[in-house]
């Protein structure tokens, strides 16, 4: 027992000692995920020299856990100072009160100027009239394909629109024999359905984004475009995990259109075989008529309200937003960045896989800013599962997906007629 | 002290930690299945309502959880008796007189149950895999044409038993195995004596010295199996079209993905009462067929 008791005397004691020491410095709790928390501990030392007695805590989280640790820490009032947000989750969080609203410190700032991003990507981060993130590396949905494939169906380019795109399909899956399709949509993402619906000229949402606008003959389209899609035979309907390797078919000739993001040209370049390393290429989505929106993704770097040192925590921002450090950080995960500075500086888009991407984040489109989307989304991508496997017809599917749209929104609608501001 | 005092305090740290991490939570539970505890409560809890039953009726009224009712009936139907028979027969084989290596058998059967499922599923799903998978390859020798296990709906939860039955079964063959050592030697002297068959000597003697295992293993099984969730997580998270999707599954959805803490909470007590259900029944008609 008397061992014990000493034992914690000195525990305590070092515990009392760590606060003391700490005391005359302060420390910034940083969350980040995936490939950009490793990389961040190159970038970090440069901001703590330039801001003395600052200690940068970074905090890794898996991307599968991160979004159930933020809602828990939330809830538990743990939140860190600042953090790296995926750009679909600020609408959740903002609705939870849990970030600072950031419009006074961007006025006031000389390093980050809105003008200088990606309009697309930016509307993510604005959520009633107030600005909670900064765009921090950015991704959209494209078009990956094999020019080899495509050039022997007849087709020199990629068409703009839906209608040359079915046509360019259509060839190379008739020249495949059976063997080969047009392009592959894994049934198990809502991203290939989502980035065509963005393109309509209405809102996935309407009535102050308290009812779904899935009833709408354009989206009724879309969806009828996407269904159309498996029922000609240009897409097999799977899922991913049927498909083992992705890369590997691409190569094969199992497909010769993939629709993905920025992280897949580094994939596609060391995964492919050397006698393919000319014949793919990246082209931006096409559209109802001409070249169409995709979707606004990405992270963005968001500062919680509940931060002691938001100040500070916006510096960080400010320095991870500087053009030369996004350079750097281009340089050492390839992820796109979120300023168009950092483009032209590091001569991103000279490359032709990723021109297209410069391209088309110029025409991305947020998706709408409610807590619910995920869910509503989530919905979107079994119905259109449905509707593809032949269990319902394209118009049941929308107006199903509308229904459960209003009911997943119910809560919202009675909370906006209250007046309750959300 | 009297003797029951110190038997109660004997019992009451057990008693306590049951309580504080059991009935409270239970009960928090109960209370938050009668709101609409959501993210927006979350935000503010002036924006938490009484709905009364309205989470019930509702999840009553889904398609949905009707759906993943079916799923886990059809799971646990499917996947009990089979388990059960598997671990019977595997232990009647390794406990079997002709059988050299037992141990070693013993270890190999049992083997799965101790694996981890994300590690085992990722190679279950290259074994199911429609083109180049092992089961597929064998079907093919057989002169059966491929099929889709993990992609079409109506073979993947088929390919869901199957993967569980083999992860599972080996638990139940140990504690049949030990139940099978019990059974006295001079019954079977005794019934071969009389002329009993194989079989026979396994309807009469084998089988009624097994009952209160297999009542007790069944009872254990069932509940595990209505809590699927671990394997369509990994294999197929609950698709092709919904085909996997299991209660708890749509539970962890409800509340860890959506955040619909009310809901969810709706769906564990509807759980709970139809596992109370089902046990009871089972225990009567368990202490019938024993007596």
């Amino acid at each position: 027992m008397g061992q014990l008791l000493r034992l914690g005397l000195v525990l305590l004691l070092a515990v009392l000692g760590g606060c003391g020491r700490d005391s005359g410095r302060s420390e910034l709790r940083f969350w980040a995920m995936g490939r950009e928390s490793e990389v961040l501990a190159e970038l970090i030392p440069e901001f703590e020299r330039l801001h003395p007695g600052v200690v940068v805590k970074i905090e890794q989280l898996p991307w599968t856990a991160a979004h159930e640790k933020l809602l828990t820490a939330v809830a538990g009032d743990s939140t860190p100072d600042l953090c790296q947000l995926g750009n679909t989750w600020i609408p959740e969080l903002a609705a939870l009160k849990a970030l600072a609203p950031l419009d006074a410190r961007i006025a006031a700032s000389a390093v980050v100027r809105p003008d200088d991003y990606f309009p697309g990507i930016w509307a993510t981060n604005v959520i009633g009239g107030a600005t909670y993130g900064i765009p921090w590396y950015v991704d959209t949905r494209l078009l990956f394909y094999r020019k080899d494939l495509l050039a022997q169906a007849g087709f020199a380019s990629v068409p703009g629109t839906w209608a040359g795109w079915e046509r360019a399909l259509a060839a190379i899956t008739a020249r495949g024999a059976g063997r080969r399709f047009g392009v592959l949509l894994p049934l198990n993402e809502y991203e290939p359905l989502l980035a065509f619906a963005l393109q309509q000229r209405t809102g996935l949402l309407k009535d102050d984004l308290t009812r779904g606008n899935f009833d709408s003959p354009e989206f009724e389209r879309t969806l009828g475009f996407y269904a159309g899609m498996f029922a000609h035979g240009y897409a097999p309907p799977v899922t991913n995990s049927q498909i083992a390797n992705v890369w590997t078919e691409f190569g094969r000739g199992y497909f010769a259109f993939y629709i993905s993001g920025p992280w897949n040209i580094g994939e596609f370049r060391r995964r492919l075989p050397p006698a393919l390393a000319g014949q793919w290429e990246t082209a931006p989505l096409p559209g109802p008529d001409g070249p169409g929106a995709s979707i606004a993704g990405g992270a963005s770097l968001a500062v919680f309200r509940r931060s002691r040192h938001a100040a500070l925590a916006w510096q960080l921002v400010e320095y991870l937003s500087r053009p030369e450090v996004q350079v750097r950080f281009h340089a050492l995960t390839g992820d796109l960045p979120g300023r168009r500075a950092a483009w032209a500086a590091a001569g991103i888009a000279g490359d032709s896989h990723t021109a297209a991407f410069r391209d088309q984040l110029e025409r991305v489109r947020p998706t709408p800013p409610v807590p619910e989307w995920e869910q509503i989304v989530t919905e979107m991508r079994i119905l259109a599962e449905h509707v593809v496997r032949g269990e319902m017809s394209v118009h049941d599917g929308a107006l199903e997906l509308n229904r459960r749209a209003d009911r997943m929104l119910a809560k919202r609608r009675s909370l906006v007629a209250e007046g309750v501001r959300l | 002290m009297k003797r029951s005092t110190v038997g109660l305090l004997f019992a009451l740290p057990a008693l306590l930690v049951i309580g504080v991490f059991f009935f409270v939570p239970v009960l928090i539970a109960l209370c938050l299945s009668v709101t609409d505890f959501d993210i927006y409560a979350l935000a503010d809890l002036s924006n938490l309502r009484w709905v009364g039953l309205r989470n019930y009726t509702e999840l009553l009224s889904t398609p949905l959880f009707w759906r993943a009712l079916g799923n886990t009936l059809y799971f646990t139907l499917l996947g009990v008796p089979l388990s059960i028979a598997t671990s019977v027969g595997a232990a009647l084989l390794v406990n079997a007189r002709a059988a050299r290596f037992k141990g070693v058998f013993r270890t190999a059967l049992f083997a799965p149950v101790v694996t981890t499922v994300v590690a085992v599923a990722i190679i279950w799903r290259y074994l199911l895999h429609t083109r180049y998978g092992l089961v597929n390859y064998g079907l093919g020798r057989l002169g059966i044409s491929p099929i889709d296990w993990l992609g079409d709906p109506h073979w993947a939860m088929p390919a869901i038993v199957l993967f569980s039955v083999w992860k599972n079964f080996g638990y139940n063959m140990v504690i049949v195995l030990a139940a099978l050592q019990q059974v006295p030697e001079d019954l079977y002297e005794a019934a071969s004596l009389d002329g009993a068959s194989a079989v026979q000597q396994f309807r009469h003697v084998t089988l009624p010295a097994l009952a209160p295992t297999l009542l007790f293993v069944s009872i254990l099984t069932m509940a595990g199996y209505f809590q699927l969730f671990a394997e369509p997580y990994v294999m197929t998270q609950g698709g092709p079209a919904q085909s996997t999707l299991s209660v708890l599954y749509l539970l962890y959805e409800e509340g860890f993905k959506w955040w619909n803490l009310g809901r969810a909470s709706a769906v564990a007590f509807v759980l709970f009462l139809m596992m109370f259900a089902v046990t009871l029944v089972q225990l009567r008609l368990g202490r019938e067929a024993v007596s």
